[in-house]
């Protein structure tokens, strides 16, 4: 058994050869162990849209529907609170709700949402996803003399103003997420769909 | 009758050695014949301690995995059980409870050390990076162990960390879906973190250990002197061929580390018996509250042996920087033997800056860790957090400033290490 009869040629064709196929078949064999990571079809389901009735909503209330395991508020914001909005816009990182990913197109607008009054926000924080509180009233807080209402996020005291945009010089980088939404009648909304027939 | 039994224990030993002739030679070399250096101090037991809460982690750890269940309906409510009603499970879980944050303590203690004597430099860099592996992987495993309980902070705490990989650009949401198998943190995510927790890390843990044991025992243990002692004269009393101030591991330092163990297991069951929440820094008030995804607790802050990154996050006003500048205070770590090119080990033996430096860092790293676990309203505490980050960085800077251009005045190291005769 010399050496001489070794035909290396051969042998770094089998070599490569056995090291292509076999990195293949573990890249292949690795798919279903990654995708099996996925939400899965009953996660997907229970993300499915949610119905809330707002008939009992009075102003300057809030109410909180769960979608996809998130918080959604829904705000009937007082006139007063309307009012102030603009007043905060220079305040503001993004005033304008340029940042398209934080709502659908319907909402960007001065009080992001369909109707003025109506507010519908995630209730979770941009930062790292707390879930900030609310403070309608329009009285100095101890996080900000100049309060005009809206949210403050207890865990990095992020802050937001009455339509859920996004004070500047806080950790939060953009304004709360508008969810996609619609009004079925005038106390009904569907979270979780922009459209009807969803 | 006696001289039977002599012979009977002989013959087995034989029988052993000719089926497993590699067994002894390999105890031998890894305790009988492992030369250490005499001069180790009270700094070198950290390593065992570590060890010893590994095995005090796996062990619990199996006995709780009997007991919990982990699925988010009723994983709470199974801890709650092992509490009040599974005879001794009180003690078992704060055995491992307990277990976890001394393990930080020792872990922290142990890389502090490597530090101070400068174990990190050639021809040790290895061990160093399979130590900060161990680090990090020890992190992972703490992180999700801590999510089991499916308490508030539990929770919360999962919420938090699991959306920094959503900082990531373009892929971050998807990321994070993928991490958690659903929108939010739920019993996908807790399934999963109970199968890495109990079986994927703690394999992954063992055999980074196992490494770092041998890649130690390849090039032999520093010591506070950072006198290489193979270097140094040949010849000791149970080897002609080993380095003179070595003594052999076991059982000279065995019997050290057990006396030693004992301290600190004695430390160890006070606070098992005493103090299990230890104040809330081991186990978080809002932890003994179940998981509630529409009520967010009041503080929301990670256990304490995080909290120094976790300030670092929370002090830099921009998501995506707070989270790189978190990362790179581990990452910078690996690269200690690098920035680090002072040819003197020991701080004994190293320049004054040397010693202040590190001074200030392991200050800052405690103060960090003190504005990580408060509220972080303080709107001072957010200026001082950033000055400290910026310092703790600031060591690595100087560091490598100060060694690489000859700043540093080293004091002479001796030939030989402190008490050798």
């Amino acid at each position: 058994m010399a050496n001489d009869g070794v035909d290396k040629g051969r042998r770094r064709f089998l070599t490569a050869t056995t090291a292509v196929v076999g990195g293949a078949g573990i890249a292949m064999a690795a798919v279903p162990f990654i995708k099996s990571w996925q939400p899965s079809a009953r996660a997907k389901t229970a993300g499915a849209p949610v119905e809330a009735d707002i008939s009992k909503l009075e102003v300057g209330q809030m109410v909180t529907y769960e979608w996809r395991g998130q918080p959604i508020w829904i705000i009937h914001r007082t006139q007063a609170q309307l009012d102030a909005l603009p007043s905060q816009d220079s305040r503001l990182k993004d005033p304008n709700s340029s940042v398209e990913d934080q709502q659908p197109k319907f909402a960007q607008n001065e009080h992001r949402s369909r109707k003025p009054e109506l507010l519908v926000l995630v209730g979770l924080c941009t930062h790292l996803g707390c879930s900030p509180k609310f403070h309608g009233e329009l009285v100095p807080e101890p996080f900000d003399p100049d309060w005009k209402g809206g949210f403050f996020c207890p865990c990095h005291k992020s802050r937001f103003d009455m339509a859920g945009r996004v004070y500047d010089g806080v950790p939060a980088p953009t304004n709360l997420v508008v969810p996609p939404y619609y009004f079925i009648d005038d106390t009904h909304i569907m979270i979780g769909a922009a459209e009807g027939a969803a | 009758m006696a001289n039977r039994l002599t012979q009977a224990v002989t013959g087995m030993q034989e029988w052993f050695n000719d089926r497993a002739p590699s067994f002894g030679p390999f105890y031998a070399k890894h305790m009988t014949s492992y030369y250490a250096p005499k001069n180790f101090n009270i700094w070198y037991i950290f390593g065992v301690l570590s060890m010893v809460v590994l095995i005090n982690q796996i062990v619990t750890g199996i006995f709780l995995t009997m007991f919990f269940k982990p699925s988010a309906a009723e994983a709470f409510a199974s801890v709650e059980y092992i509490m009040r009603d599974v005879e001794w499970g009180w003690l078992i879980r704060y055995m491992h409870s307990t277990g976890a944050s001394a393990f930080f303590v020792v872990v922290y203690i142990h890389m502090f050390r490597g530090v101070m004597y400068g174990s990190y430099k050639k021809p040790r860099e290895l061990v160093w990076l399979l130590g900060m592996l161990i680090y990090l992987v020890l992190m992972a495993e703490a992180f999700m162990g801590y999510v089991l309980p499916w308490g508030q902070m539990s929770f919360w705490g999962a919420k938090v960390i699991i959306s920094l990989f959503g900082a990531i650009p373009y892929v971050g949401t998807a990321l994070t879906e993928w991490i958690m198998g659903d929108y939010l943190p739920s019993d996908a995510t807790l399934n999963r973190f109970f199968a890495l927790h109990v079986i994927a890390l703690p394999l992954v843990l063992l055999l980074l250990v196992v490494l770092h044991i041998f890649a130690l025992h390849e090039v032999g243990s520093n010591n506070p002197d950072g006198v290489e002692i193979k270097k140094g004269p040949k010849g000791n009393r149970w080897s002609s061929s080993a380095p003179a101030d070595g003594i052999p591991f076991h059982p000279y330092f065995t019997v050290k580390d057990t006396f030693y163990t004992g301290c600190f297991l004695l430390i160890c069951a006070f606070i098992i018996f005493f103090q299990p929440t230890f104040g809330g820094l081991f186990l978080e008030h809002d932890n003994f509250i179940e998981a509630n995804r529409l009520v967010t607790p009041v503080h929301i802050k990670p256990t304490w042996y995080y909290t120094p990154f976790y300030a670092m996050l929370r002090v830099v006003p921009n998501k995506l920087a707070g989270v790189l500048t978190m990362f790179s205070a581990i990452l910078v770590l690996f690269f200690l033997p690098w920035l680090d090119r002072g040819k003197v080990k020991s701080w004994r033996y190293r320049g004054t800056g040397f010693r202040v430096a590190l001074f200030v860092l392991g200050i800052c790293f405690v103060w960090l860790g003190k504005i990580g676990s408060g509220p972080g309203t303080d709107p001072v505490e957010t200026i001082i957090g950033r000055f400290l980050t910026a310092a703790y960085f600031g060591f690595f800077i100087f560091l490598w400033v100060y060694t690489a251009f000859g700043f540093e005045k080293t004091k002479a190291v001796p030939e030989r290490v402190n008490g050798h005769d």
